[in-house]
């Protein structure tokens, strides 16, 4: 037998993989397919202080084992969640979920958090500071040590839950913005969102996305993942919540090893809506395969 | 939704561009006329979302065009092999609002969705007229199917090389219909949509991301509120249509 028990902050996970945020809506879509009381976690759509409906389309492009994403973090807004994706999502999940929160200025995350914060499902706060597809707002609150720390600074003031940071990678030096969130009071941190990139129609001669460019995920970026994730394990005491690429229960040990606590899982569930389910159902006998038999024992394992 | 494994019994091409697949597997989710099929293909990471043409217990039948490598692959493909698909996807069409006399108008790819939908229209006691509309004769398809199946069928090409000359529009003129329902390229829904007198459905195509409702890639506004293509849709009523 194995044990694929991992803890984030207090919170303890039966499995470390959690469908990443804006790919696993609130769940329903999912839990029509199988019992997602299997996965660890989920981070739920990304919400801000006012109902969104996102960027214009077209706004997915295909790449070589990946996507391209701008959808502008469409949302009913930070109440609407509350008074209705919540009370849904607890009919089809009964474990703490993680609240992913986006803002166009300090106060509004502060706000949103202070709000979600309240909801007795909400086991995490995922401090989205890294949405490449919105403009004044969103990155560029990720992309300064500064900025990132002022964001946590104000949010951890508001909150009595675990606040974990989302960082872009979109940066000269990941390392320096995770060590700020850490000085700032941040619980963990979640890494890593998209890449920025673009593709352009040939037959067009256009940028495929409305908004010219956007955020590149799925197995393309993964190696990215695990490099970035290494870097941070190294620099910081909080956990750290991997994803970027994710798609095999071998990926999930290797960025592990990297230095992750637990696991997202995003573009692979757009693809094959089964991927966190096959991930799990896989896991133990990667494990044994790999003579593993706690997960918990392999986290930061590269860096021995 | 369900996803399964389907076995191509049939690829072959209807016009230069246009082909139909047979596949047989597992069609218990398609469920309404109008639906769609996501289907993953090797060496490609999002599936390619493809309308149901017809389905019956055992089989799926549906006509693409190559527009791009991955439906150059599907052309590519040969009987015996299989494919990974989510089935049972998109709203449908409701048969329920078609009045005695509906009418069905189809652009191009737009027609293959009309096909299951009148079939049903007609088992249902509807007299049922179709418009099919093309560019070229070169690129026509399906006038044989829907005439078998005692549709009253008119055909349009743009260049007049076939049938009557002009759009689809052109041959709505004069036609007696209580509903209608249509699929095509959005210029022509819109076109569509000034020309019909009825209220109806109207299927739109969007690039999707998933083909399910969880990434929110094809989402559009409507005077219903937000939706999105996939789920949603991919057919909205005429009253509900933001241009």
């Amino acid at each position: 037998m194995v044990n694929t028990q991992v803890e984030l902050s207090g919170v303890t996970l039966s499995n470390p993989i959690i469908p990443a945020s804006g790919t696993f809506g609130f769940g329903y879509e999912f839990a029509e397919l199988y019992d997602i009381n299997m996965l660890g976690s989920f981070s739920f759509k990304g919400t801000t202080k006012e109902p969104r409906f996102g960027n214009p389309t077209p706004r997915i492009a295909e790449c070589t084992a990946g996507m391209i994403n701008s959808v502008g973090l469409q949302n009913p807004g930070v109440e609407k969640v509350i008074s209705e994706e919540l009370p849904k999502l607890s009919k089809c999940f009964h474990k703490p979920v993680i609240a992913n929160i986006s803002g166009f200025s300090v106060e509004e995350y502060a706000y949103c958090c202070e709000l979600i914060d309240k909801e007795e499902q909400v086991g995490i706060i995922e401090v989205n500071v890294s949405c490449p597809n919105v403009h004044n707002g969103g990155m560029s609150f990720g992309t300064s040590p500064e900025a990132a720390a002022e964001v946590t600074r104000a949010v951890k003031k508001v909150t009595t839950k675990p606040v974990y940071i989302k960082l872009s990678p979109n940066v000269t030096d990941i390392v320096s913005i995770a060590k700020a969130c850490e000085e700032a009071g941040a619980d963990g941190i979640s890494m890593i969102n998209t890449l920025m990139g673009m593709r352009i129609d040939l037959k067009t001669k256009r940028p495929v996305i409305a908004n010219k460019m956007g955020g590149f995920s799925g197995s393309a970026i993964f190696p990215v993942a695990v490099r970035m994730v290494y870097q941070v394990y190294d620099a910081v005491k909080i956990p750290i919540i991997g994803m970027g690429g994710v798609t095999t229960a071998e990926d999930v040990i290797e960025l592990m090893l990297a230095g992750a606590t637990a696991v997202q899982v995003g573009a692979a569930n757009l693809v094959n809506p089964f991927a966190c389910k096959d991930i799990i159902e896989d896991l133990p006998r990667v494990m044994e395969k790999y003579q593993i038999t706690n997960l918990k024992d392999i986290i930061g394992g590269a860096h021995k | 939704m369900k996803q399964s494994i389907f076995k191509i019994v049939e690829n072959i091409a209807l016009t230069q561009t246009v082909y139909r697949m047979v596949l047989s597997g597992d069609t218990s989710d398609i469920t309404k006329p109008g639906q769609f099929i996501n289907i993953q293909l090797d060496g490609f990471y999002l599936r390619r979302p493809i309308s149901v043409y017809d389905c019956d217990k055992e089989t799926v039948t549906i006509i693409y065009k190559v527009v791009g490598k991955g439906t150059e692959k599907m052309a590519q493909m040969q009987k015996g092999e299989e494919l990974d698909i989510l089935t049972g996807l998109g709203n449908g069409f409701d048969i329920a609002k078609s009045g005695k006399k509906p009418l069905l108008i189809g652009g191009g790819v737009g027609v293959p969705p009309l096909y299951k939908l009148a079939k049903e229209l007609l088992a249902k006691g509807c007299e049922v007229t179709a418009i099919l509309g093309f560019n070229t004769s070169d690129e026509v398809f399906a006038k044989a199917e829907f005439e078998a199946l005692g549709v009253k069928t008119y055909l349009t090409t743009v260049d007049g090389s076939e049938g009557i000359k002009g759009f689809v529009t052109t041959a709505m003129e004069g036609l007696d219909y209580s509903y209608l329902y249509t699929c095509g390229p959005e210029p022509m829904l819109k076109a569509v949509y000034n020309a019909c007198a009825t209220s109806g459905q109207f299927s739109f195509e969007e690039r999707m991301g998933c083909g399910f409702g969880a990434c929110m890639g094809c989402s559009c506004k409507t005077k219903y509120g937000n939706k999105r293509i996939c789920k949603d849709g991919p057919i909205l009523e005429k009253e509900e249509i933001i241009w």
